[in-house]
């Protein structure tokens, strides 16, 4: 066999389209004679419609049809709850276009179609909508209490779900304490800023009564079935396509977005291809956010530092609507207790609804959240009992032997107990220390404060539950004519670099060259049986399912070609696209053994000639096609994981602070992660680089900003701050690789690794940092110059 | 977010840009366009009529000449940065440029569209306003010189008449052996000062003179007077530097914002105003 | 099956004044009418179909729409196609060899990782040529590269392999 692809920095196959431009992005897709669509969207937060007059915007030249929710028929509907659960009352989604009401600035409330964008957007400034604007409460803990004004009059407190979850016998663990830490923490709300924002084309074939839809979904296989089932077509006259797309980070997972409805709407009613291009601001007040939440932790402990039991109550921020259901808070209160045993857990959070843009997973999905909360409170634990912030956490963390740890009573989105399958939790937080040496830095910091310059050291260890069912599939096929293996999920990408991991993962099992490795996702016409991209589930669930089919037909290669090389199949080899005797230099082709496998009739080329059913080398008893047995080299597989596999990781920072400016440098930033098995290293490392730069962002930059009467004041590049490549550090990582006991392939996911501690290592440094100057806390993301200004403000306040 | 409707034309002499401004009261001055079309993607301008003006003869260039420079109104910020001969005798200029927003962006944006457009937290105001320099308008009545003191009124407010082209802008080349420094803070490399200051710090015999702007903390860019009148009065001491640091305090009137609160800009002020004012002097002979 | 309809009488253009303009885009001469409002990037994109150019904020803070206008990087988002009449305009498609093959640069981005999605990618090589290609002195330190693209956003990559690309890139061209 051939140099093992699998772990190997292989460069991506994508690459060089995307290099020169060539790239197939929604807007980039040539639909001749399209009609562009915009919105009238809400200016209120809450507000009663009492009327909308289309007249001028309809009459306005260039304009094909103006639609308001009495407009679009079947789809004047309340969008799908896509994540039932039990915990949520009466879970309100919104409609493609408002009917009554208005649940947040950004709403849509009416769609203009017209001869191109700039024409729509002046039509939909002439639609006339009168509102009656209502009370708002945009304060989360303050929306809860009775006198806040109600989001949907159906939801006393504005609570839209409610859950408890134990694990353990809290109550006694807690008698039994000898200690307790209580702290409040708060992570304010951010956005995916994909760079490329949402779209949709649709194009109806009126012929073939086929509706083909491009979208920059996540889930395209998802829309597929919503789509066929709103407007009542055959699924295989259906086709949704995600062809490249310019990040996704969650944002472009949640369906429907009115438009993905009313743009295939349009086309169908109108005979025209239509499009729907978000601009940056609708991405901002239109696509959805995450990260608000606001934890009260609680941690009993012995006085070694042992923590016995955790109470958490948290509320999270769901947003005018919530259509992914519970998913971001039960993914936060099931991560709560991260790497430590903490054998008592009581988790309660109330969702609640803010008029605001909807809150569905950004990457993390409530993992940063919870870790903010834990880590925070273990760096207090470790100051309340007089312990080292490494040390508490070693007596914590669980061990390599208790693997796997279940926490019953906390279900994961999996639906299952959490299961910490496997790690190697201590090694990790060796290698952390060994790298920031925290000795040789208490030193370096004690002579910088001597010289009025002030350093400090943070870390945090988190834990990412990844690999999510219910499954994926994998179709490959080898092709007779060239050789090349061509391979299919219902997965796609946004960046991620599927087509070249799946690729190495076949490359290996079929001895091809990785750029002969050809796969095709995203297309529901290629394949349409699948869930989505989410939650770090590719490698895992694809990567194992195209591992599973790739072994089937190298099982069927070597048949094949053992018949036609008349050896037996473990005397071949495969490598070098084709099958060798071993130790000798006779072989054949794939392309030959995939013709010879699929008996002809008609031959059109050498190669068919060999495999014609009367050749010689089709020679056999019994049919052309024996029982059971397929034509062609290809195979089907799926993979369901049985729970998910967690990945793990801790990261450190050492900061400087200077507290004039209050401004915070990171001088080093240390990562130490764990995925398990690594398809291909150097996506790997992208991949956490990125979500480091994503958690960046969220420590110190980026906060979605709501005024009091729900407007969102920096729906912009401008003033919503997504670093520039000078305001993220170089990154050091390093990879431990204890594979996952639960997939064949051992892997575990790492989409969403980077971004988790990021916030909470910045605060455990700007906080190791000032406190000699202040005896604040910083238990607030995201870490601002202001917030540092007011911390030592405090300080100084109080020393007068 | 695409621009409104408006008329479009590319006169080719000052004089027919002047009568078509003076004739349409609702017509825009198009030069880089760098301020200007963010704005009207975002639909908070919805001119008539965008009178480009990259095409009229007289506007381009730099030159030096009587103790000035004098940048023309389609001179592109990268050329005054570039321009060395601008570096010899005012590097304050260079260094406060690399603050400008991102390099693109000053290959295609004017200095004097800059100036114009008056945003309070703009850099290049701010060293229009510590140099004592000034703008040249051109109108149907002729032209005429405001200096920057009279200019910059409030945000996004000049004082130039709805009818006036401004045509250049004169900074002064600094005096021999003074010593100058730009320091701004920012959230991200390139974004509007959050506060920012410049100094000149002149030391002319048993005088030393101070010039000090700063921008970002107020509705426009503004001189910190009495900053300059200690430093004039006390010369440069222990001091004279937390005296000054206290007063700059007084200058920030810029309410709390998603950015920055108050206090937190007096501080900052306070700090960039030593800070700058000790590198100006350590520059200084 | 719905019964057909007479086919609806659908406006095909909008009433925008248009003016006509000539320019060259990478290397080639280009005239057109165009609408007097059309911004650069929707000319490009639309009305030569040079797709590679990407619009990510339209308000000039993002850099996916960086071109090249008479040599040196500019958001095609902030500039009318009426005002770059007369100009030399070059956009990503004009970057590899003519062969088909890469430009250093590209090449080392294959090799660094430097993209991911390759939403921002157009621009960001833009701007990073034309830094190549301008007058000023080149840092190739950390530093000095995370200015060079400090005017671009990247969502995906953190930046790190970019810097390693262009330092690559430099090294391959002889630069610095």
């Amino acid at each position: 066999m051939s140099t093992r692809m699998f772990g190997a920095r292989v460069q991506r196959n994508i690459d060089p389209q995307l290099l020169v431009g060539a790239g197939a992005y929604v807007d980039d897709i040539p639909l001749a004679g399209a009609l562009h669509v915009a919105f009238v969207r809400s200016p209120f937060a809450r507000a009663k419609i009492k009327s909308i007059s289309t007249e001028f915007a309809a009459q306005h030249p260039g304009v094909a049809a103006v639609y308001t929710c009495d407009d679009i028929g079947a789809l004047d509907l309340e969008l799908p709850q896509l994540i039932p659960h039990p915990c949520m009352n009466s879970p309100r989604t919104q409609r493609p276009l408002a009917r009554g009401d208005v649940y947040y600035v950004g709403q849509t409330v009416a769609m203009v179609v017209a001869v191109d964008r700039y024409t729509a957007e002046d039509a939909a400034a002439l639609v006339e909508v009168d509102y009656d604007p209502l009370p708002v409460e945009i304060d989360l803990e303050k929306a809860i209490l009775d006198s806040a004004p109600l989001v949907h009059p159906t939801h006393p407190n504005n609570i839209a779900a409610d859950l408890v979850q134990i694990s353990g016998d809290p109550d006694n663990a807690i008698a039994g304490a000898e200690h307790v830490t209580r702290i409040r923490v708060q992570v304010d709300r951010s956005t995916a800023a994909p760079m490329e924002c949402r779209a949709v084309a649709a194009i109806f074939d009126a012929v073939t009564g086929e509706l083909t839809v491009w979208d920059g979904t996540q889930g395209p296989i998802a829309i597929r079935g919503g789509l066929a089932s709103i407007f009542n077509l055959d699924e295989d006259k259906v086709r949704v396509i995600a062809p490249h797309v310019g990040g996704g980070f969650g944002q472009k997972v949640l369906l429907f977005y009115p438009d993905e409805l009313l743009v295939p709407f349009a086309a169908m009613q109108l005979g025209r291809p239509v499009k729907f291009i978000e601009d940056r601001r609708e991405n901002f007040i239109g696509s959805s956010q995450e990260r608000t939440q606001i934890h009260n932790i609680e941690l009993y402990a012995k006085k070694n530092g042992e923590v016995v039991a955790l109470v958490d109550r948290f509320l999270h921020d769901t947003g005018a609507f919530i259509p992914y259901g519970i998913a971001v808070a039960q993914v936060a209160s099931t991560s709560i207790a991260g790497p430590y045993r903490i054998p008592n857990i009581r988790v309660e959070f109330k969702a609640v609804y803010t008029p605001t843009v909807v809150v569905t997973p950004y990457r993390g999905c409530g993992r940063p959240q919870a870790n903010f909360a834990i880590e925070r409170a273990m760096d207090k634990l470790a100051e309340e009992l007089g312990l080292d912030r490494f040390e508490v956490r070693r007596r914590n963390l669980v061990a390599d032997h208790e693997f796997p740890y279940l926490r019953k009573g906390l279900v994961f989105a999996d639906g299952l107990p959490v299961s910490l399958d496997s790690g190697q939790y201590h090694k990790a937080l060796q290698l952390l220390a060994e790298k920031l040496d925290p000795l040789a830095f208490a030193a370096e910091q004690r002579a910088a404060r001597e010289a009025g310059r002030y350093l400090g050291l943070g870390l945090s260890f988190y834990v990412e539950g990844t690999g999510l069912g219910p499954y994926e599939g994998g179709h490959i096929k080898i092709h007779p004519i060239t050789g090349k293996v061509y391979v299919n999920t219902g997965l796609t990408s946004q960046g991620q670099g599927h087509d070249t991991v799946f690729a190495q993962i076949v490359a290996d099992q079929i001895g091809v060259a990785v750029s002969d490795v050809i796969l095709v996702e995203g297309d529901t016409k290629a394949f349409d049986w699948g869930v989505a991209t989410f939650a770090s589930r590719a490698a895992v669930v694809s990567g194992n399912a195209i591992h599973k089919s790739a072994l089937i037909v190298r099982k069927k290669t070597l048949a094949a070609a053992a018949n036609m090389l008349e050896v037996g199949p473990d005397d071949l080899e495969l490598r070098d696209g084709a099958a060798w005797i071993k130790g000798s230099n006779r072989s054949v082709s794939l392309a030959a053994i995939a013709t010879a496998t699929n008996p002809l009739r008609y031959a059109f080329n050498e190669s068919a000639k060999a495999a014609t059913q009367f050749a010689p080398a089709s020679k056999h008893d019994g049919p052309p096609l024996a029982e059971g047995q397929h034509p062609g080299l290809e195979a089907t597989d799926y993979y369901s994981p049985p729970s998910a596999t967690w990945a793990y990781g801790v990261h450190g920072a050492i900061v400087e602070v200077d507290p004039d400016l209050c401004a915070v440098k990171i001088k080093r930033y240390v990562c130490i992660h764990d995925c398990g098995n690594m398809i291909n290293p150097m996506i790997v490392e992208g991949q956490v680089m990125g979500g480091i730069a994503q958690g960046i962002g969220g420590a110190m930059y980026e906060r979605i900003e709501y005024d009091t009467e729900g407007n969102l004041i920096n729906a912009n590049f401008v003033d919503f701050l997504v670093p520039y490549a000078t305001e993220i550090p170089a990154v050091e990582i390093l990879h431990l690789e204890t594979p996952s006991p639960l997939n064949p392939l051992g892997v575990k996911g790492v989409g969403e690794a980077g971004c988790i501690p990021v916030a909470a290592v910045i605060a455990s440094a700007v906080e190791d940092a000032l406190r000699p100057l202040t005896d604040e806390y910083f238990y607030h993301a995201p870490i601002t110059p202001s917030a540092i200004h007011t911390a030592l403000s405090k300080k100084a306040a109080s020393a007068t | 977010m695409k621009p409104p409707p408006f008329e479009y034309c590319a006169p080719r002499s000052l004089k027919d840009a002047v009568d078509i401004l003076a004739s349409d009261p609702a017509a825009m001055v198009l030069a880089g366009g760098q301020s200007l079309i963010p704005a009207l993607n975002m639909r908070f301008a919805a001119p008539s009529k965008l009178i480009d003006i990259q095409h009229v003869a007289g506007l381009k260039g730099i030159s030096i000449e009587g103790g000035k420079i004098v940048v023309r109104a389609m001179t592109r910020h990268r050329e005054l940065e570039l321009n060395d001969g601008v570096f010899r005798v005012n590097p304050l200029i260079r260094e406060t440029m690399a603050h400008v927003a991102h390099v693109p962006i000053r290959n295609r944006g004017t200095v004097v569209g800059s100036l114009c457009h008056a945003d309070a937290a703009a850099e290049m105001p701010s060293i229009l306003l510590v140099t004592g320099g000034s703008v040249i308008a051109e109108s149907p009545r002729g032209r005429r010189e405001i200096p920057a003191s009279d200019f910059f009124q409030f945000h996004m407010t000049t004082s130039r008449e709805p009818d006036e082209i401004i045509v250049e802008a004169h900074f002064p080349v600094l005096p021999q052996g003074a010593g100058w420094a730009f320091k701004e803070f920012t959230r991200r490399h390139g974004d509007y000062a959050i506060a920012a200051v410049a100094a000149i710090v002149t030391r002319d015999g048993a005088r030393d003179v101070v010039s000090l702007s700063a921008c970002g903390v107020a509705s426009r860019p503004i001189r910190l007077e009495t900053c300059e009148q200690i430093f004039a009065a006390e010369g440069f001491t222990d001091a004279s530097f937390k005296a000054a640091a206290a007063a700059a305090r007084e200058y920030v009137t810029a309410p709390d914002d998603i950015h920055a609160t108050t206090n937190y800009r007096r501080d900052l002020l306070a700090s960039l105003v030593v800070r700058t004012v000790e590198k100006a002097l350590a520059r200084s002979r | 099956m719905n019964r057909a309809k007479i086919r609806q009488n659908l406006p095909a253009k909008s009433a925008d004044p248009t003016t006509k303009i000539e320019l060259t885009v990478n290397g080639e001469a280009v005239t057109a009418e165009v609408s007097t409002r059309m911004l650069l990037s929707d000319f490009l994109r639309h009305g030569l179909g040079l797709t590679g150019t990407h619009v990510g904020c339209e308000h000039g803070v993002c850099g996916a729409c960086t071109v090249l206008i008479d040599g040196v990087a500019g958001r095609s988002c902030l500039t009318f196609a009426v005002q770059a009449a007369g100009c030399q305009v070059r956009t990503i498609e004009s970057v590899a060899n003519k062969d088909g093959s890469l430009h250093p640069l590209q090449e080392a981005f294959r090799e660094c990782h430097g993209l991911q999605c390759g939403y921002c990618t157009p621009g960001m090589i833009m701007n990073i040529l034309s830094s190549f290609n301008s007058s000023a002195p080149l840092d190739l330190s950390d530093e000095g590269i995370r200015d060079i693209i400090s005017g671009n956003l990247c969502r995906c990559t953190g930046y790190a392999n970019i810097i390693a690309a262009v330092r690559q890139a430099a090294k391959a061209m002889a630069l610095g």
